[in-house]
């Protein structure tokens, strides 16, 4: 689907018309019925299954990674437009620093036996 | 900083041998991506601070006591069907249909303000029932994480009000396009931010 997206974008740039935005209804729609099925997911796995705790963790991060990643290509185009992409360059420099961020300091506080 | 923006935007005119307007609205949704980066640092920042103290409840309830599982479950459908909404007003912007495009942006921001209404409903049950701001660190770290993503969302609808009215007076031109866009970009962004937090906060709460 995300090719489609970017044929898209393709087309926009052959016509030489506006080149923002030229995601379709069918992407939309299916970008929503995804992430449904990706909210419903976790729901289920902590509610209706005995999984142990360790693998429930596991899989609702993975489900709502996955989310993202759907959301990012049928929602916020991050493919779309002409030139460099510099907006996908400054994303992947955010959730690098976010990453250290959260997981440096769940690390790092689990050594520290007054706060814990 | 204008002299920045100049700069970037003769550059990349010359790159692309475009319309300098229509390039200069481009430059302002690449700006705006990088506010949103910007943005996921301080969410990163209060998740990290909640991550680490959400154990520490000082003897007052925790999160599988508060949380009420049909409220936030409720939050997280309408915020993302009001996601998709507003997606479906950028798809009718780029048909010129103004009059869809200001229905679909309501539809946009009565869902919003139901995600806020709710959001407010469920910090006041909760400070009713002695779960305060004050109450442990983990309530601290819970209100300023959650508090801040609702008043993005506060914020965003009173933007979305304000284009409405833009909408209605100028029609779509090539800087109300833009502003479209922009916001849809900021509310897909809130979305995704509150997954986040339904699936840390609250189903790793509840759990």
């Amino acid at each position: 689907m995300s090719q489609h997206s970017a044929g898209a974008a393709g087309h926009g740039h052959g016509h030489h018309e506006e080149h923002e935005d030229h995601g379709s209804l069918k992407a939309y729609v299916i970008g929503f019925i995804i992430s449904i099925v990706l909210t419903v997911i976790p729901l289920l796995v902590v509610f209706q299954t005995s999984m142990n705790k360790t693998g429930v963790i596991i899989t609702i991060i993975t489900m709502a990674v996955i989310q993202l990643i759907v959301q990012l290509f049928f929602f916020m185009h991050i493919r779309e437009g002409e030139g460099p992409k510099y907006n996908v360059m400054a994303l992947i420099v955010g959730l690098f620093i976010v990453v250290v961020i959260v997981a440096g300091s769940v690390w790092i506080m689990s050594f520290n036996s007054v706060v814990q | 900083m204008q002299h920045a923006i100049d700069n970037g935007h003769s550059q990349h005119a010359a790159g692309s041998h475009d319309h300098g307007h229509h390039d200069q609205e481009s430059m302002k949704v690449l700006g705006f991506w990088i506010f949103l980066v910007t943005d996921c640092l301080l969410f990163g920042t209060l998740f990290a601070t909640y991550v680490v103290l959400k154990g520490h409840v000082d003897g007052g309830p925790t999160g599988k006591e508060l949380f009420e599982i049909p409220g936030f479950v409720a939050e997280t459908f309408i915020l993302l069907t009001s996601s998709f909404t507003s997606g479906l007003a950028v798809l009718a912007m780029n048909k010129g249909k103004v009059n869809q495009l200001i229905g679909w942006l309501i539809v946009t921001a009565v869902l919003g303000a139901s995600f806020v209404g709710l959001e407010i409903n469920e910090f006041v049950n909760m400070v009713n029932e002695g779960a305060k701001i004050s109450t442990s660190a983990f309530l601290t770290a819970f209100f300023t994480l959650v508090g801040t993503h609702g008043l993005h969302v506060s914020v965003g609808l009173i933007w979305m009000i304000g284009l409405m009215v833009q909408l209605k007076m100028r029609g779509i031109t090539p800087v109300t396009r833009r502003k479209i866009t922009v916001i849809s970009l900021y509310w897909h962004f809130l979305d995704v931010v509150w997954i986040f937090l339904f699936t840390i906060v609250y189903l790793m709460g509840v759990m």
